[in-house]
């Protein structure tokens, strides 16, 4: 399964276009903004550019993950290929990890580009995180397969209608990701929200590491533990989901 | 275990109050080629997709190669394979790339060589680097037929197989399909609306209108039984009356 999503991703143009010509045009108006305030404003210890710009490449990340494991599925929505699966002997962990490591190979390939490229146009510093950016990294992975599945049990139970969803639930948690920006802009009732999301913890333990050059154990343990307890919810109610699917008949309706 | 290959009893199934099956029952032996007929909405799918699994009746019993198929599925699914004329494979993927895929799925030894022999069979062998999206739909559907054929499945589910192809193509599907039903001994579930097709192939029908069973039996029975001479006559009666009076006068 896994070759067969990198066989049909790569031989697809507009897909391999995806991959590439989104995160680019995000990164360029991102870029280009942050230079602008970094020049208007310039910060004392001239880490404003390099966090903008992780941040842009840090939700890139997270999105491209969560997309991976939604556009699994929906792609064999589209191509009525899903009752053939579904019939296979092919077990749904089966399916669902070889959909996550589609979204790490995807994401390993947009992180690498948009970190080349802020490299090469900003003066970003590739090793400015040093090893650290493998533990941020994996949270990030680990929250966007745990949306990526909560996602395709939306999807699953609303059917084609709620397609738009695999676009649009990530855009629920960005503005509370403290993604651009620290955690203490918020009000106080929002701090708690965005807590709630590995994100945050995530963006705030990079600023940590760009600002203070700590690495922050409390920060990555505690994005570790939310992903872990999302990834179960998520499953659960990605396997309700289909349980209920098959109850229901929406699971055929949507396949033919 | 059930002796049968295939043995439903009393299977009902509602979808948002509507009945969509109430209360049937039938069973399929080993090498039978059993066609489950009725007009469109009659509820030949939903039964097929309750025998593979995908539907969960509402009641009823299921026993497919004497297991569940809700709850043992991944025990039936090696042995079983599917095609519909409404199913499709990757379209962005090669016809030679995608049967390999469900090769490696279904565990398939030789891999290789059973998809060339199948494409071979199926007269799509030199279509193999032709990506699936580009054939025709006599093409895709001979395709899907080489697909459920790569296990060798001792149950083969074929929803209007034949949907799509030319008489000539057609003809020399059903011959294949009867020539792995003697040398395999392959039982078959088989839907269509082509009843000449069915005639030829089913060795017992089942009709259904409106989600009940009309009648079942051999398909010479029940020309006789309802003085019908061909199964077309009786198919068209059944669609247009919705009932059936056998030669007594009696509701079927």
């Amino acid at each position: 399964m896994l070759s067969r999503y990198v066989v049909m991703h790569f031989r697809s143009a507009a897909r391999v276009m995806e991959l590439f010509f989104w995160p680019l045009m995000e990164l360029l108006v991102w870029g280009f903004f942050s230079v602008y305030l970094q020049q208007r404003m310039p910060d004392s210890t001239g880490r404003l550019l390099p966090a903008l710009l992780l941040g842009l490449v840090f939700w890139d990340i997270l999105y491209r993950s969560q997309q991976s494991v939604s556009l699994a599925f929906m792609e064999e929505l589209w191509t009525r290929n899903i009752v053939n699966l579904l019939i296979s002997p092919l077990r749904t962990w089966e399916w669902v990890t070889s959909a996550y490591l589609y979204g790490l190979i995807k994401t390993g390939i947009v992180g690498v580009f948009l970190m080349g490229f802020a490299a090469l146009f900003y003066a970003l510093d590739p090793s400015i995180l040093g090893f650290y950016l493998v533990p941020f990294f994996l949270n990030l992975m680990l929250m966007g397969w745990a949306l990526g599945l909560f996602t395709t049990g939306l999807i699953i139970h609303w059917g084609h209608s709620a397609e738009a969803l695999v676009w649009g639930v990530p855009f629920l948690v960005q503005p509370f990701s403290a993604i651009f920006y620290p955690l203490s802009v918020y009000p106080d009732w929002l701090k708690r929200i965005a807590l709630l999301l590995p994100s945050t913890w995530v963006m705030e333990g990079m600023r940590e590491l760009l600002l203070n050059s700590v690495f922050s154990w409390r920060h990555f343990g505690a994005a570790l533990a939310i992903n872990l307890v999302y990834l179960a919810l998520a499953a659960a109610f990605s396997g309700w989901m289909l349980e209920q699917g098959r109850r229901s008949g929406q699971l055929v309706r949507m396949s033919v | 275990m059930s002796a049968f290959k295939v043995d439903a009893r009393g299977l009902h199934k509602e979808f948002d109050g509507k009945h969509a099956l109430e209360d049937v029952s039938f069973s399929v032996g080993e090498g039978e080629i059993f066609g489950l007929l009725g007009p469109n909405g009659a509820g030949k799918t939903t039964a097929l997709h309750i025998l593979l699994g995908i539907l969960r009746p509402t009641r009823g019993e299921v026993s497919v190669l004497g297991r569940c198929p809700q709850r043992e599925r991944y025990r039936i699914y090696p042995r079983i394979n599917y095609t519909s004329a409404y199913v499709q494979l990757p379209f962005n993927l090669s016809v030679g790339r995608n049967l390999r895929i469900f090769a490696e799925l279904y565990g398939v030894a030789d891999a290789g060589r059973k998809v060339s022999g199948l494409m071979e069979l199926l007269d799509i062998g030199h279509l193999a680097s032709v990506r699936t999206g580009a054939l025709s739909s006599g093409e895709q559907t001979r395709l899907n037929l080489c697909k459920s054929l790569l296990n060798d499945p001792e149950l083969l589910f074929l929803d209007e197989p034949t949907a799509s192809l030319d008489p000539d193509m057609a003809d020399r599907v059903r011959a294949l399909l009867q020539r792995v039903r003697e040398e395999r001994r392959v039982s078959m579930i088989y839907t269509s609306h082509n009843m000449a097709e069915v005639e030829r192939l089913c060795d017992r029908v089942l009709f259904l209108h409106r989600g009940r069973k009309i009648a079942e039996g051999t398909p010479g029975e029940l020309r006789r039984r309802f003085s019908q001479d061909s199964l077309e006559k009786l198919f068209l009666k059944l669609s247009r009356e919705g009932e059936l009076r056998d030669v007594k006068g009696e509701n079927a």
